[in-house]
C-alpha cells in the first residue's frame, strides 16, 4: 500500500463524540441472564406485547437489509451486536472518542404489560453495562425506561443515576399521551434532579396512535418521514405543557428526529402562542426561547439541500451550540463524520458539533 | 496515466466482481457477461464501500402500483444509503447528471504487454493464451 | 406591508358560516323532516378546530356586533374585499357537516352548503369564487357532489380537511382526484380536523393552541402521502393547494423527501423524478399564516429562497382568522420580483377556472340546480 496515502489518512483522523450508536442482542437469549426467571419464561412463552399486528418484525419493512448498513453484519448476530466489529468499523476506524448507546430493542418502552416492561428495562440497562460499557470505555449507556409507568421509570432513574456511565434517560417519544403530559412529569423530575438529559428516539412500534393525524401511512417512505413530524409534536408538547417552567434545567435531546424543521417550528409556536396566550398562561415565555435553551438535536440523518449553504443558514438560525453529531451506526442511513456535511465548517463550528456540545449536554 | 494489472481475467467470472487496490485506491472490477467494468469503491455520497453493496437490477414502474425489475446484475446499490449506480457507466440512477461514481477503463490485454501494478510483485506465469485485466489510471 | 397593487386574488376567505336555518331551504323534504325531528336543525355544526370565540377564529374588527366571525356579504365586501382591492376571493366554507359519521347525512348537508354558497354568495357578489365542500369519507358520494356542482365554473376547487379519516394520497380517494382533474378543479386541503385520530402520534394534546400548531405536521404528512402514493403521476394535471398551513415547514420537507427518494426509490418506483421537482410543479400554499418571526424580512426572503420556487405561494387573507393586523397582509421581505406571481399570476395558473372568469369578465354561469 502506498505509505504516503496511509500517513495522510492518519493525519486527517477525527476524534469526535457520537450521539447515537445502536447496540443489539446477538440473540434474545443474551438478555436472559439479566431477567428474573419468571420474566425469562414470560418472554419465551408470550413474548413482547406491542401495538402492532405482526410480532418479531416491523409492519413497515425497512429498505436495506432490515434497516442496516449491508456491510455491518458480523459473522453471527445482527449489525450492532458485535463489539469487535463495531470497534473495527466505527469506533476505531472513524475516531469515536465517546459514543452514546441508544438501546432501542427489548427495553420495555413499548411493552403493554407494565410489570414485564419494568423487568425488561432493568435487564437492558444491566446488559448495556456488562456487554458494552465495561469492556469498552469509549461507550456510554442510556437509562432505558418504560415511560408509561412513570413511577417505575423515576425509580429506575434514581437507581442508575449514581453510575455516571449512564449519561441520559431514554424512552420512546411515540408514547400513549403527548409526552409533555403531567403523568410523565415524575420522569422529568428524576432526570432534572440527577442532571441527566432525556434522549428521545423514535423507534419501530407505536404507543397506540397512528403515526399521522390522518391515520397510518402506506409506505416506509412515509413511516420514516413520520419520525420527523413526531419529533415536532414532541417539542410542541413539552413546551406547551409547561414542562420547562416546572423543570427549567431539564435537557431534552431529540435523537434521529431531524433538526432543520426546528427554527420554523419555533416561529410557528411563537406566532400562535402570542395570539392565544390566554389559553396557555403557564407558558410564560415565547416558546422559541425554551427551544433555544432546553433542546439539543442530533444531526443524523442530515439533510442535503441542493445548495449546501442553505443547511448552514438553518443551523445558524438554530444555533451551532444546539447540534450533536451522530452517526446512527449501524443503520442504513448512517452519517459518516467526515462526509456528512457538504459545506465547510469553521474550526469553531466543528469543535462544537463534533465534541463541545455533547460534552456540555452529557457532562463528559 | 499509467497502466496497472489488477487481476487475471479468469479470476473474475461473469456475474461476479472483485475489489482490488491500485495506487492506494480501492477499485471494484465487475464482469458483466464477459465485459469488464471497473468502479471506484468509494460512493460519491458519503464514501461508503460501494462494491460490497448488492448487485441487482433497476426497478422501474409504469405507474403507481406497478413494478418491474430489469437489467439484473447491472446495477450496484451502495450498502449504506442504497443509492443505485449503473455498473457500466458509473452513473447514479437518481441523479444521472450530477452524481457519478468514478469509473475506470478496463482493458483486456494479452500477457506479454503488462508491466505495472500490484501483481508485478507476485510470481505469475505468463503465457500467450492467458489474459490479464489492466486498468489505466 | 400593504398590497402594492390592485387586483389580487385572495385564495382563502371564510364567510360567516351558514346556520342550519340558512341551509334548510336547500335540503330535500326527507332531510328537512329528519333534522326537525332530531333537532339537527338547531345545531351549529361548528368544527372543534375553530372555537368561535377564540382570538384566532376572528379578528376583533372582523366579527359581527354579535361576535360572529366573518359575517355576511356586507362585511365581506367592506372588510375583506374592498380594503385589499381584491379581484377574486375564493370562499372556503369549512362546514362541520364533514365531521358527521353518517355519510349520507354528511353528503346532504354538504350539498346544501354548496347550494347556499352559490345562491347567497356567488350569485350576489361577482368577485367571489368558492370551493366545493365534499363528504371525503365516502369517495363515491364526494365524486357525485363534484359531478353535480362542477358545471358551475365559479367553483374552482374541492375542499378537504388536513386531518380526516385517512391520508389523502391513498388510492381509495383517487376517484375524487380523477373527477377534480377532469373538471380542472384544484384539490384544496385546509387546516382543520374531523378528529378521527389523535392530532399527534402520541395522542391528544391538552390545548387548542397545540392542536393548531401541530397541524403543520399534518400538512407535511399529507404532502408526503400524495408524493409516495404517486397521485401526481396518476393525475399529472392535478394541483394540490395547502390552505392555512404555515408554509415555513416546507424547505425541510423538500430536502428530506428528495434525499430519501435516492435510497428508497425502489419502494415507490413511480416517483420518476426528484420530489423537489414534483412539489414545485404540483403543490401550492396560501400565504396566511406565514410562520416567520416579526420584523425579520431577511428570514422571509431566505426561507422563500430555500423553497426554491416563486410559483408556489398564493396570496390569501384567511379572513376572518386573525393572522395579521390592519391591512398588512404581506409580510416584509418578499422579493419585489415575486409579488406579481404571489398576488395574481400563481392563482390564475393554479385555478384554471379562475382564468375563464378572468378572461371573459363574466361570473362564469350559474349553478342550474340550486335546490336538489
Amino acid at each position: 500500500m502506498n505509505v504516503t496515502v496511509r500517513e495522510a489518512r492518519a493525519a486527517q483522523k477525527l476524534s469526535f463524540i457520537d450521539g447515537d450508536i445502536h447496540p443489539a442482542f446477538r440473540q434474545i437469549s443474551d438478555l436472559y441472564p439479566f431477567l428474573p426467571a419468571r420474566w425469562r419464561e414470560h418472554m419465551q412463552t408470550y413474548g413482547e406485547h406491542i401495538r402492532q399486528g405482526l410480532t418479531g418484525q416491523l409492519a413497515y419493512p425497512r429498505m436495506m437489509a432490515s434497516g442496516m448498513r449491508a456491510d455491518a453484519f458480523p459473522e453471527q448476530g445482527p449489525p450492532g451486536s458485535d463489539l469487535e466489529l463495531m470497534r473495527k468499523q466505527h469506533l476505531d476506524a472513524n475516531g469515536v472518542e465517546t459514543g452514546m448507546l441508544v438501546a432501542l430493542s427489548k427495553g420495555g418502552m413499548e411493552e403493554r404489560n407494565l410489570d414485564f416492561a419494568a423487568a425488561l428495562s432493568r435487564g437492558v440497562n444491566d446488559w448495556q453495562i456488562e456487554h458494552w460499557v465495561e469492556p469498552e470505555p469509549r461507550l456510554r449507556a442510556g437509562i432505558v425506561v418504560p415511560q408509561e409507568d412513570a413511577a417505575f421509570a423515576a425509580s429506575e432513574i434514581e437507581r442508575r443515576a449514581p453510575d455516571r456511565r449512564f449519561v441520559q434517560v431514554i424512552f420512546s417519544p411515540r408514547a400513549t399521551d403527548p409526552i409533555g403530559h403531567r403523568r410523565y412529569w415524575p420522569i422529568y423530575e428524576a432526570a432534572e434532579r440527577n442532571n441527566l438529559p432525556i434522549g428521545l428516539h423514535s423507534a419501530g412500534f407505536s404507543g397506540g396512535h397512528p403515526s399521522t393525524p390522518s391515520g397510518w401511512p402506506t409506505y416506509y417512505m412515509q413511516e420514516h418521514y413520520s419520525f420527523f413530524t413526531a419529533m415536532q409534536t414532541v417539542v410542541t408538547s413539552l413546551i406547551f405543557e409547561g414542562v420547562f417552567e416546572r423543570f427549567p434545567k431539564l435537557k431534552v435531546v431529540p435523537i434521529e428526529g431531524g433538526f432543520t424543521w426546528a427554527p420554523a417550528l419555533g416561529w410557528r409556536m411563537d406566532k400562535h402562542w402570542e395570539r392565544m396566550r390566554s389559553e396557555i398562561p403557564h407558558v410564560k415565555r415565547p416558546p422559541s426561547e425554551y427551544l433555544r435553551e432546553n433542546f439539543w438535536f442530533t444531526t443524523q440523518p442530515i439533510e442535503e439541500p441542493a445548495k449546501p449553504e442553505h443547511l448552514a443558514e438553518i443551523i445558524g438560525w438554530l444555533g451551532w451550540d444546539r447540534l450533536i453529531f451522530s452517526s446512527d451506526y449501524p443503520h442504513w442511513d448512517f452519517d459518516h463524520p467526515r462526509h456528512a456535511f457538504k459545506f465547510h465548517l469553521t474550526d469553531e463550528q466543528k469543535a462544537a458539533v463534533f465534541r463541545g456540545n455533547a460534552k456540555a449536554v452529557y457532562g463528559l | 496515466m499509467s497502466r496497472h494489472v489488477v487481476a487475471r481475467a479468469d479470476e473474475i467470472a461473469p456475474g461476479t466482481h472483485k475489489v482490488i487496490e491500485v495506487k492506494g485506491r480501492e477499485i471494484g472490477v465487475f464482469n458483466l457477461g464477459g465485459e469488464y467494468f471497473a468502479l471506484s469503491n468509494r460512493c460519491p455520497h458519503e464514501a461508503g464501500p460501494m462494491c460490497s453493496g448488492k448487485v441487482t437490477g433497476i426497478v422501474l414502474s409504469d405507474g403507481p402500483g406497478t413494478y418491474r425489475i430489469e437489467r439484473l446484475g447491472e446495477f450496484v446499490r451502495c450498502p449504506w444509503h442504497g443509492w443505485e449506480f449503473d455498473i457500466r457507466t458509473g452513473q447514479s440512477y437518481c441523479d444521472p447528471k450530477s452524481t457519478k461514481i468514478r469509473s475506470f477503463q478496463v482493458k483486456l490485454e494479452p500477457g506479454e504487454e503488462l508491466v505495472k501494478g500490484p501483481y508485478v510483485a507476485e510470481t505469475f506465469p505468463v503465457t500467450i493464451e492467458e489474459k490479464y485485466l489492466v486498468i489505466e489510471m | 406591508m400593504k398590497l402594492p397593487l390592485k387586483g389580487a386574488i385572495d385564495c382563502d376567505l371564510h364567510p360567516g358560516m351558514p346556520s342550519m336555518a340558512d341551509l334548510t331551504p336547500y335540503l330535500d323534504p326527507f332531510w328537512r323532516d329528519q333534522f326537525e325531528n332530531r333537532h339537527i336543525d338547531r345545531m351549529g355544526f361548528v368544527l372543534t378546530s375553530y372555537p368561535p370565540n377564540s382570538p384566532l377564529t376572528g379578528r376583533p374588527d372582523w366579527r359581527t356586533p354579535q361576535g360572529q366571525p366573518g359575517g355576511g356579504l356586507d362585511m365581506i365586501r367592506t372588510k375583506a374585499l374592498d380594503p385589499f382591492d381584491t379581484r377574486f376571493a375564493i370562499c372556503n366554507v369549512l362546514h362541520g357537516a364533514i365531521a358527521l359519521f353518517n355519510e349520507d347525512m354528511s353528503a346532504a348537508v354538504c350539498s346544501a352548503v354548496n347550494n347556499w354558497t352559490a345562491k347567497e354568495l356567488l350569485d350576489q357578489e361577482p368577485r367571489l369564487r368558492a370551493s366545493i365542500l365534499v363528504p371525503a369519507h365516502n369517495p363515491e358520494l364526494a365524486v357525485k357532489e363534484i359531478e353535480r356542482v362542477a358545471a358551475d365554473k365559479r367553483f374552482v376547487q374541492i375542499l378537504l380537511p388536513v386531518m380526516g379519516d385517512m391520508l389523502l394520497g391513498r388510492r381509495i380517494y383517487w376517484p375524487v382526484y380523477e373527477a377534480a382533474e377532469k373538471h380542472g378543479l384544484a384539490v384544496g386541503v385546509h387546516a382543520g380536523s374531523t378528529y378521527r385520530w389523535a392530532p399527534t402520534p402520541s395522542g391528544w394534546p391538552a390545548h387548542r393552541t397545540e392542536d393548531y400548531v401541530v397541524q403543520s405536521a399534518a400538512f407535511e404528512g399529507q404532502v408526503v402521502s400524495f408524493l409516495a402514493e404517486g397521485v401526481f403521476q396518476k393525475f399529472p394535471k392535478l394541483r394540490l393547494v395547502l390552505l392555512e398551513s404555515g408554509i415555513t415547514w416546507l424547505p425541510s420537507l423538500i430536502w428530506r423527501t428528495s434525499k430519501e427518494w435516492r435510497g428508497i426509490r425502489s419502494e415507490v418506483p413511480w416517483i420518476d423524478r426528484s420530489p423537489l421537482e414534483i412539489i414545485h410543479e404540483h403543490v401550492r400554499l396560501t400565504l396566511q399564516p406565514l410562520d416567520v418571526p416579526k420584523d425579520e424580512p431577511d428570514i422571509v426572503a431566505r426561507t422563500l429562497e430555500h423553497i426554491g420556487s416563486d410559483r408556489m405561494l398564493l396570496f390569501s387573507t384567511d379572513y376572518p382568522h386573525w393572522q395579521f393586523d390592519g391591512e398588512d397582509a404581506l409580510p416584509d421581505g418578499i422579493p419585489e420580483g415575486m409579488l406579481q406571481n404571489l398576488l395574481i399570476d400563481n392563482a390564475l395558473e393554479t385555478y384554471p377556472r379562475l382564468r375563464a372568469g378572468a378572461d371573459s369578465g363574466d361570473t362564469g354561469g350559474r349553478n342550474k340546480e340550486t335546490v336538489p
